[in-house]
């Protein structure tokens, strides 16, 4: 086990100074440059405070003592400052915003779980039933439905005509002079749409895999084992059938966790929701260089290591990954 | 918002506004209080001024600092923190004098140690502005005395005056540090209206007014600006009275905003905005390169179809590069009537005929064609360009339509000159140098000249309005620009576009003027009954 994990981490090395080199050259190969912002068709601009700003960004350094610089910072988790006139660190911005994209991630999450397993199970118990193609055409409009297009009918209905619900933001103007429930209630009020509708989008995917999944094991030997041994189909069901149906699913789950720090820009836009995803959107269109960089960097690093965990995970519960390896 | 004890007074106060507005407007009497809610597109990056360029930090710039000079209502320059100024007969100097009794929101006082410094902060290689050009051409900075301050130029530069709007920044805790990690940059002290009361990155950032404001009180106790990078969401929030103020699209001003639910609650205003949109024609191509062409495709394009099709008639045809109705616009140009039989006449002239008779106008065996660019995100612009493209044609040009992302059009396209033509607008300074669009100096890679247009007379009077304080004789030769541009046409001049700003009806004392109407923001106020209530059913 212990060579399996150093042999894995050590071809994570290659593999991380390949990330930094790609998302070094991604942000540099993009047209246009830090300073263009500010400067082009900017009529009150002189070719001097250009150059100045040019140097001010170190951005006149040849491109690989730009990179090495960049990668010696990096190296000790310096993701530098941010390039926008506040010049705030890269993690603290990042930090910053985690709190809200990841909070609503893990909510949406738990709401398609909570929903598409029962729905699969429920699905593949009675295939073909009116439920079944009932709550499939559903999944299905909610996964090719514009999410946006949604967002602003449920704005309309929930905010403008009811009076419902609020319709963006994070918070209420006067939430710091609430109490801690109310606060609470404020919060949930505000998240609400949010986490709904980015749900409903992904309940197609995980209740499809649920019912495929469900019609696989129940054809198996040992359901039919379960079966004739006389115990309620609710045992077979829910004890034998499903607790191997939820295998494959926990494994896509182990993969999803660097999705959570992935935010959607036009939800965020939508919503006002001050999350990653607008963050590395802004950044990008100003061409913020730190900031993208480091938002790839950690992104990539992210997924390293959920797929480490993913293929930890295997080689514990299968043996036959550890020998091979 | 829901409070139903109010709505009964809130209807007949309304019922009589409405009956006698002349009467009420005189007898209202301002008071303090209530609170302004605004939309922005995008968070702040930073609030110390002239070291951003985004519209979303300058607008919140503008309540928390002031310059020595500002624009009044009528876009003319007056006095902020000087109070009155002088400039030396041979133009070279311009002496300040400062208003005494002015403190920054820290309560130190303000002198002329912090112009001196403003001055100094926008010179120094290590700050990181786009602005710096403008006082660059100072010789010599002073300050004689505690309320006294003067600019010495190395030449006349007339446009120099309208620079002093700088934003004043605060000596005594700026000088000597590294602006970028100032905390000024996120805990801003200025001399303004308004002090910041809380930031909260990419959600909101209240002020709350200035009690010991120089110019008194602002009325309206808090300004809070929320982040709502979506338009849409914009005008929802304003709907359900989450906002009170917002600019609206010609869409939503026409047809979204004209029902009882919106007369009740909002006033709409429009005003000329201060942009111009136009077709800009790359005089490095031989085809355009012959005025006769320009003026030919000029007459092709209907400027009246276009604001009615683009704008739903709120704008006004541009006839050059400034402003109508404002001081230095001059009306009294060449115009280009929509008269597709004279551009055919003048195509013809420079041996443009369609010979192979495929509808298209040919000249020595090819095809009048060609490509127009625009950049993306900007309706307006596109669909001026479909409008275009279709004119074109029935007098047998074909021109196709590009939109591209903002940054790629600028470097791989507008910079490098390597276009046909485009669509593109440009802000109209409020100071009529034209300078850095127009002269040929421009005319290289990078530059804002970047159609090619080079005329030696026109170089001759820009350089020469530079050097001329007298406003008549400058006015003179601004008006002969205008008429040489409007002969030469560099550019089609398309619009001007209307700003369309709506408010929340509780707020008083707005008085549309040339400038807008937020030049008097301080003077808004919300009458008592209506503080804290901000839609009436």
């Amino acid at each position: 086990m212990l060579i399996y994990l150093s042999k894995r981490l050590a071809m994570m090395v290659p593999l991380l100074i390949g990330i930094t080199f790609i998302s070094f050259a991604i942000m540099h190969l993009a047209p246009g440059s830090p300073t263009d912002m500010a400067t082009d068709l900017n009529p009150k601009m002189s070719a001097i405070a250009k150059e100045r700003l040019t140097k001010l960004y170190g951005l006149d350094q040849p491109m690989h003592i730009q990179y090495w610089n960049w990668l010696k910072r990096l190296s000790v988790l310096d993701f530098g400052q941010s390039f926008a006139p506040d010049g705030r660190p890269v993690l603290e911005k990042i930090l910053n915003r985690l709190p809200v994209t990841v909070t609503i991630n893990l909510l949406s999450l738990f709401l398609i779980l909570v929903v598409a397993v029962p729905l699969g199970v429920y699905s593949a118990t009675r295939r073909g039933s009116f439920f079944d193609q009932a709550s499939t055409v559903l999944v299905f409009i909610g996964f090719a439905t514009p999410t946006f297009w949604l967002a602003l009918l449920c704005m309309i209905l929930f905010g403008v005509n009811l009076g419902w619900l609020p319709i963006s933001g994070i918070k209420s103007l006067a939430h710091d002079q609430m109490g801690l429930w109310a606060q609470l209630w404020d919060y949930g009020r505000h998240l609400f749409l949010p986490v709904v509708l980015s749900a409903f989008g992904g309940l197609a995917g995980m209740s499809r895999y649920m019912r495929a999944n469900m019609l696989e094991v129940v054809r198996q030997d040992y359901i039919t084992t379960a079966r004739a041994k006389g115990l309620s189909e609710r045992v077979v069901i829910y004890r034998h059938a499903m607790r191997n149906a939820l295998m494959p699913v926990v494994t896509i789950l182990g993969l999803s966790v660097p999705g959570l720090i992935g935010g959607s820009v036009i939800f965020e836009s939508i919503f006002a929701i001050p999350g990653l995803g607008k963050l590395f959107y802004d950044g990008v269109m100003a061409r913020d260089y730190p900031l993208v960089m480091g938002g790839l960097v950690i992104g990539a690093v992210l997924t390293l290591v959920g797929n480490l965990l993913a293929d930890l995970g295997y080689a514990a519960v299968d043996p036959r990954v550890r020998h091979e390896a | 918002m829901h409070n139903r004890k109010y709505l009964i007074p809130i209807v007949i106060a309304l019922a009589l506004l409405l009956a006698s507005p002349a009467l009420a407007a005189e007898e209202a009497k301002p008071v303090t209080g209530g609170e302004i809610i605004l939309g922005t597109i995008g968070d702040a990056t930073s609030l110390i001024p002239m070291i951003t360029s985004d519209s979303a930090s300058s607008d919140i710039q503008t309540h928390i600092y002031n310059g020595l000079l500002k624009y009044d209502k009528d876009i003319r320059l007056t006095g902020d923190l000087a109070e009155s100024w002088e400039v030396s007969p041979d133009g070279l100097t311009i002496t300040f004098r400062l208003r005494k009794n002015v403190r920054w929101q820290d309560g130190k006082p303000y002198t002329s140690a912090d112009a001196l410094f403003s001055y100094q902060f926008m010179v120094d290689p290590k700050t990181p502005t786009p602005y710096s050009g403008d006082y660059l051409k100072v010789a010599k900075a002073e300050a004689p005395d505690p309320h006294t301050f003067k600019v010495t130029y190395k030449e006349v530069f007339a446009p120099g005056l309208a620079s002093w709007g700088l934003s004043q920044l605060p000596a005594h805790l700026l000088k000597g540090q590294d602006v970028r990690s100032s905390p000024l940059n996120r805990k801003p002290v200025g001399t303004g209206p308004y002090i910041l009361e809380e930031w909260e990155p990419g959600t909101r950032i209240s002020l709350k007014a200035n009690p010991d404001y120089f110019d008194g009180r602002p009325y309206v106790d808090r300004v809070v600006y929320r982040v709502i990078p979506d338009t849409a969401t914009i005008f929802l929030e304003l709907r359900s009275g989450g906002i009170d103020m917002t600019g609206l699209d010609a869409l939503q001003y026409k047809r979204q905003t004209s029902t009882k639910f919106f007369e009740r609650n909002f006033k709409k205003y429009r005003y000329l905005s201060s942009t111009y949109t136009y077709v800009g024609w790359n005089l490095r191509d031989k085809r355009f390169k012959d005025v006769r062409v320009r003026r030919a495709l000029s007459y092709a394009i209907d400027q009246d179809e276009i604001i009615k099709g683009v704008l739903l008639g709120l704008g006004q045809p541009a006839t050059g590069p400034l402003k109508p109705g404002t001081y230095w616009y001059n009306p009294k140009v060449k115009r280009y009537e929509y008269d597709p039989a004279k551009a055919k006449a003048l195509l013809a002239e420079c041996g443009w005929k369609d010979s192979d008779g495929d509808g298209i106008l040919d000249k020595d065996g090819e095809p009048f064609a060609f490509t127009m660019i625009t950049n993306q995100g900007n309706q307006y612009r596109a669909n001026a360009g479909v409008i275009i493209q279709r004119r074109l044609a029935q007098i047998g040009i074909k021109a196709e339509l590009r939109t591209i992302e903002w940054a790629a059009f600028l470097k791989e396209f507008i910079n490098k000159g390597r276009f046909e033509a485009c669509i593109l607008a440009w802000t109209i300074p409020p100071d009529p140098d034209l300078y850095d669009v127009w002269h040929s100096s421009n005319a290289k890679p990078g530059g804002l000249n970047f159609t090619d247009y080079k005329s030696p007379e026109v170089d001759r009077l820009l350089a020469e309005q530079r050097l001329t304080f007298d406003q008549a004789k400058r006015k003179a030769i601004i008006d002969r620009i205008q008429e040489i541009m409007a002969e030469d046409v560099p550019y089609t001049f398309l619009y001007v576009a209307e700003a369309l700003p709506i408010v929340n009806s509780r707020f008083q004392g707005i008085k549309p003027a040339p400038a807008g109407i937020t030049y008097n923001f301080e003077r808004w106020w919300v009458p008592k009954a209506r503080q804290g209530i901000k839609l009436v059913q």
